[in-house]
């Protein structure tokens, strides 16, 4: 009855603070929307000058959305004066490309997209050397895809790690700054001359808070694939589940944090801590090139486990049994940071 | 006799700094008991204690015969801190419930004590209000009211009445007798202010982490041969000093 008496207590302190509402269920969509225009936005002109080239490797480096520009000659320096992203040139019957480099990105992609044309125009020559090569090459190339498809863009990827992370950042944020409130205005001290248990506070918090973190959860899960058309092969209902489990971590690790830190500020403090570090383990830069003392402080971090499963359900399509493991390390995080919650109450209340 | 509070060789400190030291006190059921102190003798330090909301470093307490610190024993026990712990974005009504809501009451208990204790305090028309518009006083008295609200055997009050203006001072002073008298409640409060000591049944001089004299006022009165309490505190003070 107490915990049911706190956790209306703490719906309505939230209901009636509307910056907080609005910070938990509209920032992270509007984030999630700024993530995704910049990432899919649309790529620039591939400007490459060419020298000496074949006729036909030219029709082919245009099918590939390349704006092909031919000189006669051509030098490091006009590439700089004519703003071009490479220069290919044929030297001694061997091709050479000369890439700009002023943003190693457009770089690569041009380098990426050249070696493509460069393959597919051999090997239409190996094939067929009478046919068109144009011709050939839709026929002949037929790509495959293991996860995803053509369309994919960086964004697909990274989607599912950034619906995660906004869930946990946002629990994380306004749980602990929630506990603190009540910490900062003596009210905890003060339920503390009430008969209330320290367990059923922490419980009354986890329910209470968990009920608008699930809330959010849904609304960006659903957001994320309805209306910014996230890949999302899985089932959504895995999706919510790992959020939520994901969502209790932050929930409990918030909570927790929030008994060290003696103002907001100092609550805001633990971000780069708690939080940033997380970022990097999350599978947006790909942990399998880390050192083996840094992938193993990954898998102290909640994120790690989340991202992963939640990249398995929403792009690779795993079920509920691939992921458990994922699941199982986010309850043992949930249930430690929960455990460590009644204890750190201890300060105010032995019982 | 019947005692509510007992206790015994309670010392306690905090990091090196001793805040009490060795006190020994018997409060009898049915009493106004004063704790009455400079700044930073003590006072809440010990009020907290026998609430359990903290633990001595040494001795013990006894509230009704059972060691504190004790869950069940809150239900007995109403408290007001000397700080107003209020939640600011609620209404006075809200906030009453919620504490209401935490201990053994029924719906309609619930509702017969709020309407009582808010009516005491003179806050009724106010109850819904946000906390947060409230001035000091009037959050002071719905501390009271709070601390009212499960009708307790035991009030432990913390310099209730500061920011109070004298007439409401009055009115909830009387109220504080009658509970005395006719309800037999044992009622403790820290004070400054030395009119508020004369009202008492008992009071102890806390200083420095020690209890200085204790005693009916008359006692203290007669015992220093002077006539009122203002000059029973000063000296008392220098007799230590
Ligand atoms: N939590 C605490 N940590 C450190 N010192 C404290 C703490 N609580 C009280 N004190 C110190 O104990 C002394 C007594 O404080 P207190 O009991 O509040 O006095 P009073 O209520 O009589 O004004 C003060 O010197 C105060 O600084
Ligand atoms: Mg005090």
């Amino acid at each position: 009855m107490r915990t049911v008496a706190l956790i209306k207590r703490i719906c309505q302190e939230m209901l009636r603070d509307k910056r907080t509402l609005a910070l938990l269920f509209v920032a992270p969509l509007i984030i999630l929307t700024l993530m995704y225009f910049l990432f899919n936005g649309n790529t620039v002109d591939l400007k490459l000058g060419v020298v000496n080239v074949d006729n036909s490797l030219e029709k082919i480096l245009e099918e590939a959305n390349i704006n092909v520009i031919q000189y006669d000659t051509a030098d490091k320096e006009t590439i700089v004066v004519e703003d071009l992203d490479g220069l290919l040139e044929v030297k001694n019957e061997k091709l050479e490309l000369t890439l700009q480099n002023s943003d190693p990105s457009i770089a690569k992609a041009l380098q990426m997209k050249v070696n493509q044309s460069v393959s597919l125009h051999a090997q239409s020559k190996f094939l067929n050397p009478n046919t068109a090569p144009v011709a050939i090459q839709k026929k002949n190339i037929d790509t495959q895809y293991v996860y995803g498809n053509s369309e994919t863009a960086f964004f697909d990827v990274l989607s599912p790690v950034l619906v995660g992370f906004f869930v946990f950042f946002f629990v994380f944020l306004i749980s602990g700054i929630g506990l603190l409130k009540e910490r900062t205005t003596g009210t905890l001290e003060r339920l503390m001359s009430t008969p209330i248990r320290r367990g059923e506070i922490v419980t009354a918090y986890l329910v209470g808070f968990g009920i608008f973190a699930v809330i959010q959860t849904v609304i960006v899960v659903l957001y994320s694939i309805n209306v910014l058309d996230m890949v999302m092969v899985g089932s959504v209902w895995n999706v919510i589940l790992i959020n939520l489990l994901l969502a209790l971590v932050a929930l409990s690790l918030g909570t927790l944090l929030s008994s060290f830190a003696a103002s907001e500020f100092q609550m805001v403090q633990f971000i780069p801590i708690a939080v940033i570090p997380q970022v990097f383990f999350a599978g947006i830069f790909p942990l399998e090139g880390m050192a083996d003392w840094l992938q193993s402080i990954g898998k102290i971090m909640p994120i790690y486990y989340a991202a992963d499963a939640l990249k398995g359900v929403m792009y690779k399509g795993l079920h509920l049994t691939d992921i458990s493991g994922d699941l199982f390390a986010l309850v043992v995080f949930a249930t430690i940071f929960i455990i460590l919650n009644i204890f750190a109450l201890k300060k105010y209340r032995r019982l | 006799m019947n005692y509510s509070i007992a206790i015994n060789q309670v010392s306690k400190s905090f990091g090196k700094k001793v805040v009490l030291n060795q006190i020994d006190l018997i409060i009898e059921e049915g009493q106004i008991y004063g704790f009455i102190g400079p700044s930073g003798a003590g006072k809440t330090t010990l009020v907290k204690m026998i609430v359990g909301m903290d633990t001595p470093d040494a001795g013990t307490i006894h509230v009704l015969n059972e060691k504190m610190p004790n869950l069940e024993l809150l239900q007995e026990i109403g408290y007001m801190a000397q700080s107003d712990a209020l939640y600011s974005e609620l209404t006075g009504m809200e906030n009453l419930k919620f504490f209401a809501s935490l201990y053994k009451l029924n719906k309609v208990e619930i509702k017969e004590r709020i309407s009582y204790a808010a009516n005491l305090v003179h806050l009724t028309t106010e109850l819904n209000q946000r906390v947060k518009a409230y001035s000091g006083g009037m959050k002071r008295r719905l501390s009271l009211a709070i601390a009212l609200i499960q009708n307790p055997k035991i009030l432990i009050l913390d310099e209730p009445t500061v920011g109070i203006d004298p007439e409401l001072r009055l009115s909830i002073w009387n109220e504080l007798l009658r509970l005395k008298n006719e309800e037999g409640k044992t009622i403790i409060v820290t004070t400054h202010v030395m009119d508020e000591a004369e009202r008492c049944d008992f009071v102890a001089m806390v200083r420095d982490g020690v209890i200085l004299t204790r005693g009916t006022p008359e006692e203290l009165k007669a015992h220093y041969q002077v006539d009122n309490f203002d000059e029973v505190f000063l000296k008392a003070g220098r007799k230590d000093s």
